[in-house]
């Protein structure tokens, strides 16, 4: 058995390999991604003091295997007058560019599909092809509210993917590098080298342009339930509709997991600098002794350094947030949305771009030395 | 054939089938999408040979955002075909000189010796080539880079200048004003006599 497999010439072996390797992390993906939505309905149930899916399985945790069960036997409607052709590729494109964009990103040192220099750059051009899911699936729905949610999410996310931009030009003036491997470990050293802290304002228009490319709460106007039924998926029903789920929540825990990267130092652990501590008078000696206690705990070691868990975790928190924007803030009007996103955030990216151009100039420390 | 080969042809396959159904698609929206799908494979053909940042540049810049906008401009337009083919015969003429002159530049410019399509050195592969593009654009090309970033903001301005019009009637809001709003300017407080008072 193995002699046929050496048989192969590597490169196919690779190959064969490669693709296992991508359908088994698609299909937790999926799993993740279902499993969003529940967090979603559970978490804006609890704080809006409600109790949530509380009926398929024990505490309603199969409620996700229960709604897809149910798109996936739905009849798929076409409208007589759409675009066929069109209609049924605008799901495909929209999913596709959430999940080619996870082939650059490293869940720990070494560990991801491919390793490229320009991630960076492979990550924002992805993205940036979402949109055509949208458009096209509006135009080719030949309705009047779904093209109005075309157009509205076409013009926003042009707009909004120029702060994004932005805010990653700060990233890689800062880090040297378009490599995503390069920028975590250039945020080496604990919680106060992360990025969030020297390009504080970048951090968060990174985060606001996030939600605003993921057609998200409070800027969810593409989709405006109360002024344009669903923006550009109304026409659509069954697995096509639940398509365009999917790719919204990929979407979501691919910008939670590149913020978690790029801000947020990835697989980095809060403690590596925890021996700067230890001088500080008086309390340092306490530490000292809370840490070799502690550290006699089997596996607290694995726990606290780097590791994908903590990659995880950031993800995790990022995605709640996600989450807890929804539940909190009411939708913004469209001009509000055109006006925060070009004389808002771009203006800041701008003044703090160039301030960080001085602080690498002058070798401010500890981040630019 | 070796694997590369095969993708190579894979993808000029697509690209020359898009292309033709670019120029040939009655719908212009069809037309446009074929066009991505045309810059999307050439970029894949850059891939191959390993000019990453260019290519990962072109998707971005044209099918992420020139594209987007063409499609825009392109969904809202009420095209009446029957009058965009009257003048096909008529300016057939002028289309056949100018794609025979396209024609001759592009064979001038594969013919020519100047152009050498061996890899020169392994300069690029060495260093990757985001890098290098980015050491050869600020340093010995620095005032043409510098010359084409102010021509595409002049253009820009242009453009904005062009199409900006005040109307008396728009009923657009200044945050500004909204914000230094206060409750006095908006609302007057008036004491009036209480009506028991009037009446007994």
């Amino acid at each position: 058995m193995m002699s046929y497999w050496y048989a192969i010439p590597e490169l196919y072996r690779d190959l064969f390999i490669t693709s296992v390797l991508v359908v088994v992390f698609l299909l937790v993906l999926m799993g993740a991604v279902a499993y969003v939505t529940f967090a979603e309905r559970k978490i804006i149930g609890y704080i809006q003091v409600r109790i949530g899916p509380n009926r398929v399985g024990p505490r309603g945790w199969l409620q996700p295997i229960a709604d897809a069960l149910k798109l996936l036997t739905k009849e798929m409607i076409l409208p007589r007058k759409s675009s066929h052709f069109l209609f049924r590729v605008a799901p495909v494109l929209s999913i596709v560019p959430a999940l080619g964009a996870w082939a650059v990103i490293p869940f720990t040192e070494g560990v991801q599909f491919s390793d490229i220099n320009a991630g960076l750059l492979y990550v924002l051009a992805l993205t940036s092809m979402g949109v055509y899911g949208v458009i096209v699936a509006g135009w080719a729905s030949n309705s009047k509210y779904a093209l109005l949610g075309a157009l509205r999410s076409a013009a926003q996310i042009v707009s909004y993917e120029i702060a994004m931009g932005f805010a990653l030009v700060g990233v890689l003036m800062a880090s040297g590098s378009l490599n995503l491997t390069d920028i975590v470990n250039e945020q080496s050293g604990g919680i106060t080298h992360w990025y969030w802290l020297p390009l504080f304002p970048l951090f968060i228009v990174y985060l606001i342009s996030g939600v605003a490319e993921t057609n998200r709460a409070p800027f969810d106007v593409a989709e405006g339930e109360s002024e344009i039924v669903a923006g550009f998926h109304v026409e659509y029903s069954g697995m096509g509709f639940a398509v365009f789920f999917l790719a919204e929540y990929a979407n979501i825990i691919l910008i939670s997991a590149l913020t978690a990267l790029l801000f947020m130092g990835g697989w980095l652990s809060p403690f590596e600098g925890y021996a700067a501590l230890l001088s500080i008078p008086y309390i340092g000696v306490h530490l000292f002794e809370f840490f070799s206690l502690l550290l006699k705990i089997p596996f607290v070691d694995v726990l606290l350094g780097a590791g994908p868990h903590w990659f995880l975790i950031k993800t995790s928190f990022f995605i709640f947030c996600f989450l807890w924007f929804r539940a909190t803030f009411p939708r913004y009007r469209y001009d509000q949305i055109m006006r925060l996103g070009w004389k808002v955030l771009i203006p800041v990216t701008l003044v703090w771009i160039f301030v960080e151009g001085v602080a690498i100039a002058m070798q401010v420390g500890p981040w630019f030395d | 054939m070796s694997f590369e080969l095969i993708i190579f042809y894979f993808f000029s396959a697509i690209m020359v089938a898009a292309a033709l159904r670019m120029i040939t698609a009655k719908n212009p929206v069809y037309s446009i999408l074929s066009l991505v799908l045309v810059f999307f494979t050439s970029s894949a053909i850059w891939l191959l040979l390993e000019a990453e940042f260019l290519a990962i540049t072109l998707v971005l810049v044209y099918v992420g955002a020139v594209m987007v906008l063409f499609l825009f401009v392109v969904m809202m337009l009420n095209i009446n075909i029957a009058q965009m083919r009257e003048g096909f015969v008529r300016f057939m003429p002028v289309a056949i000189v100018v794609s025979l002159i396209m024609i001759a530049e592009l064979v001038l410019v594969v013919v020519s010796k100047e152009l050498s399509f061996e890899r020169e050195s392994n300069f690029v592969s060495e260093m990757g080539n985001t890098h290098a593009l980015g050491q050869i654009l600020y340093t010995d090309y620095l005032l043409p880079f510098e010359t084409a970033a102010v021509i595409l903001l002049v253009a820009i301005v242009a453009a904005i200048v062009l199409t900006l019009r005040h109307r008396v009637q728009t009923q657009s809001q200044n945050p500004a004003e909204q914000v230094k709003v206060k409750a006095k300017d908006r609302m007057r407080i008036v004491s009036l006599p209480s009506e028991d008072e009037k009446k007994y």
